[in-house]
């Protein structure tokens, strides 16, 4: 049954209303959440398994045949996002109810936590460039709301520059998708591929997929459009900042990888080719900045964005091997960003302070804590028994297949210095003399672990498991290459 | 310090009190238009909530919530799941997501009249526009610089 795609995004959404009326019973919005995250983690699992079993689901909607109705596309790439973003739920909705202050809560936390899953669920699944566009403004509008809630100077300093960093992206993004129309005269994603493919995208469609490219960068915090994300990734809460920080910036990346997988694949020599010199640039500067600081929500922030240069680089390289292993990073990197930010979180709220020169000794304490993140780093460094190994090694033998070898170089210094700089955290958090006994911490670690450990579970199980995983991922990796798979599961002839 | 509430408003009042119900009337008729004619949900609802802000500016707050005892926050999640059932209504159906079906049916009254499941979302439209639209129009309005709670 085809409706199956649509339910990703129905779940939430209908959770999210269904939060609204009933805002002021603070136990059944818990209890209502913290049940609708499992059962939405079930189906989505569900179609998942479907989805890998049968090939994609499309859901013409309105029952209008696929270029003149909108299409909603669950092919694997599609479904493997949303189970990792609802895995994230899972983890967000139960550390949110351990750390987030009543007042927060009061005004309507979880229905736009809710939402921003909504949208983010539509915004991987969707098949039509305009309804991208819309379910992108769905998830920022919710991440509006979420950035500035609670009303500290902070915050609303920094959600000033978001909201208008993303008002700014989004008036591009319409304008280029005017532009795409007008040359193209479809916003369909399939027939776009097709009827670029007809003229073998000639200059104005390469000048409007670099524009696009733009938008999206702009979203996914690529060089040198990344200046807007560390600050305002962790003005919010903990748990804001770990949605913000695992969803977020992949939407973009998502959104990139499908678009230059898809539609505009003729001009590889000049696109691609461009992506991995930002892609270099992005490692570079963003393990540059996570070095610079000493504030740890920043640390954590700033290694956002040598991430995104990463995929970035996989989907420059562009054969199926480099791509596999994009895929793979990105589900790992959305995992152990959420797992971070928490870890971060849990350490600050411990030691009432996010400075890391004022911490030290945690681990007398916390032991269990320590440990978890020092898995963590090693798994976000890339360090082998660990998932991010696994795509850090397809993408750099992907690069090195074809000959870039400047990208392999960068890569490899650039997680050199991810682990110095994640190192770092633990050495001078963790390690040396407590500062604090007991009865002087500000917070307690309880009930804040099983989250991460529920994430950290996935990244051991992702690294220790790739035989398992590698055939569905390389499978994925393969469609992409070739783009009248996604073409013919649309439009049927 | 300025006088409150001793403003003698005779003429805007009573305008008011017949436009209103001319504002109202044509917002009706917007959102019944929309299927055949300009018109719909949106502006339908732009249309209410603007003849629901001209009576908050003739009468001010306090008679307003005397008479008029509702709370326009509640319109937004009304609305919404009014949309987004109407796309699920057709689940039943085994139709996918958002199909919509339309008829000529025999009413009262109005007689033959053309009846389409898309007026539902229309609807849902209609009331999360009045809800959006009233609740900032009046968080703002309330928020005079204290700390007042935030439209309760």
């Amino acid at each position: 049954m085809s409706n199956l795609a649509i339910l990703p995004i129905l779940l939430p959404l209908l959770t999210g209303i269904m939060l609204v009326f009933i805002n002021k019973q603070k136990t059944l919005v818990k209890v209502i959440t913290g049940i609708m995250v499992f059962v939405n983690l079930a189906v989505v699992s569900w179609i998942g398994s479907v989805v890998f079993q049968e090939g994609p689901l499309v859901l013409e909607a309105g029952d209008w045949p696929a270029p003149f109705g909108i299409v909603i596309v669950a092919d694997q790439l599609a479904m493997v996002l949303v189970i990792t973003t609802n895995l994230i739920a899972v983890a967000s909705a139960f550390y949110a109810f351990r750390s987030l202050d009543e007042q927060r809560e009061r005004y309507y936390f979880y229905a736009l936590f809710q939402l921003l899953i909504a949208g983010v669920s539509g915004a991987f699944l969707t098949g039509d460039l305009f309804n991208l566009f819309v379910f992108f403004e769905v998830l920022l509008m919710a991440s509006y709301g979420l950035i500035v809630l609670g009303g500290t100077k902070e915050q609303l300093r920094e959600s000033l520059k978001y909201i208008l960093i993303n008002l700014f992206s989004s008036i591009l993004f319409v304008t280029t998708v005017a532009f795409l129309y007008s040359v193209v005269g479809t916003v369909n994603m399939a027939q776009l591929a097709e009827r670029v493919a007809d003229v073998e995208q000639q200059g104005i469609l390469t000048t409007i997929a670099i524009l696009l490219f733009l938008v999206f960068a702009t979203k996914g915090a690529l060089f040198p459009l990344y200046f807007w994300l560390p600050r305002s990734y962790s003005a919010p809460p903990t748990v804001i900042s770990a949605l913000f920080g695992a969803l977020l910036t992949k939407v973009g990346v998502y959104s990139i990888l499908r678009v230059f997988s898809l539609i505009f694949i003729y001009k590889l020599e000049f696109t691609h080719q461009f992506f991995i010199y930002m892609a270099g640039f992005t490692i570079l500067f963003g393990v540059i900045g996570a070095l610079s600081t000493n504030n740890v929500k920043l640390i954590v922030a700033y290694n956002i964005i040598p991430a995104v240069g990463f995929m970035m680089a996989g989907i420059g390289v562009f054969s199926a091997t480099a791509l596999a292993g994009t895929i793979y990073y990105l589900v790992h990197d959305m995992i152990i960003k959420a797992a971070l930010f928490f870890l971060v979180g849990t350490m600050a709220a411990i030691s009432g302070t996010y400075d890391l020169r004022k911490m030290g000794g945690l681990i007398k304490h916390h032991p269990l804590l320590g440990w978890m993140f020092f898995i963590a780093a090693l798994a976000l460094a890339g360090l082998p028994p660990f998932s991010g190994f696994i795509g850090k090694f397809l993408l750099l033998k992907g690069a090195v297949e074809e000959d870039h070898y400047g990208i392999v170089a960068v890569g490899l210094i650039g997680s050199l210095l991810i682990l110095l700089s994640i190192i770092k955290i633990f050495l001078n958090g963790f390690w040396g003399e407590a500062r604090l006994a007991p009865e002087q911490e500000k917070a307690s670690e309880n009930g804040r672990l099983f989250p991460v450990a529920l994430l950290l579970i996935f990244t051991i199980a992702l690294g220790l498991g790739a035989e398992f995983f590698y055939p569905g991922i390389q499978g994925i990796a393969d469609s992409l290459v070739d783009p009248s798979i996604y073409i013919d599961a649309v439009i049927k002839e | 310090m300025r006088l409150k509430n001793v403003t003698n408003d005779l003429i805007l009042k009573t305008a008011t009190t017949i436009i209103v119900f001319l504002i109202l009337g044509f917002s009706v008729y917007l959102f019944f238009a929309g299927h055949n004619a300009p018109g719909g949900g949106f502006i339908g609802g732009l249309m209410t909530s603007g003849a629901f802000v001209l009576l908050y500016i003739a009468y001010g707050f306090q008679t307003m919530n005397r008479v008029v005892k509702i709370d326009f926050k509640t319109f937004i999640p009304i609305g919404l799941t009014i949309a987004v059932l109407s796309g699920v209504g057709s689940f039943l159906y085994g139709q996918p997501f958002l199909s919509h079906t339309d008829g000529y049916f025999h009413l009262p009254i109005i007689g033959k009249a053309h009846l389409a499941t898309a007026m539902i979302f229309d609807l849902g439209v209609y009331f999360t526009v009045i809800g959006v639209t009233m609740t900032i129009i009046l968080s703002i309005a309330k928020d005079e610089g204290e700390q007042v709670e935030n439209a309760e």
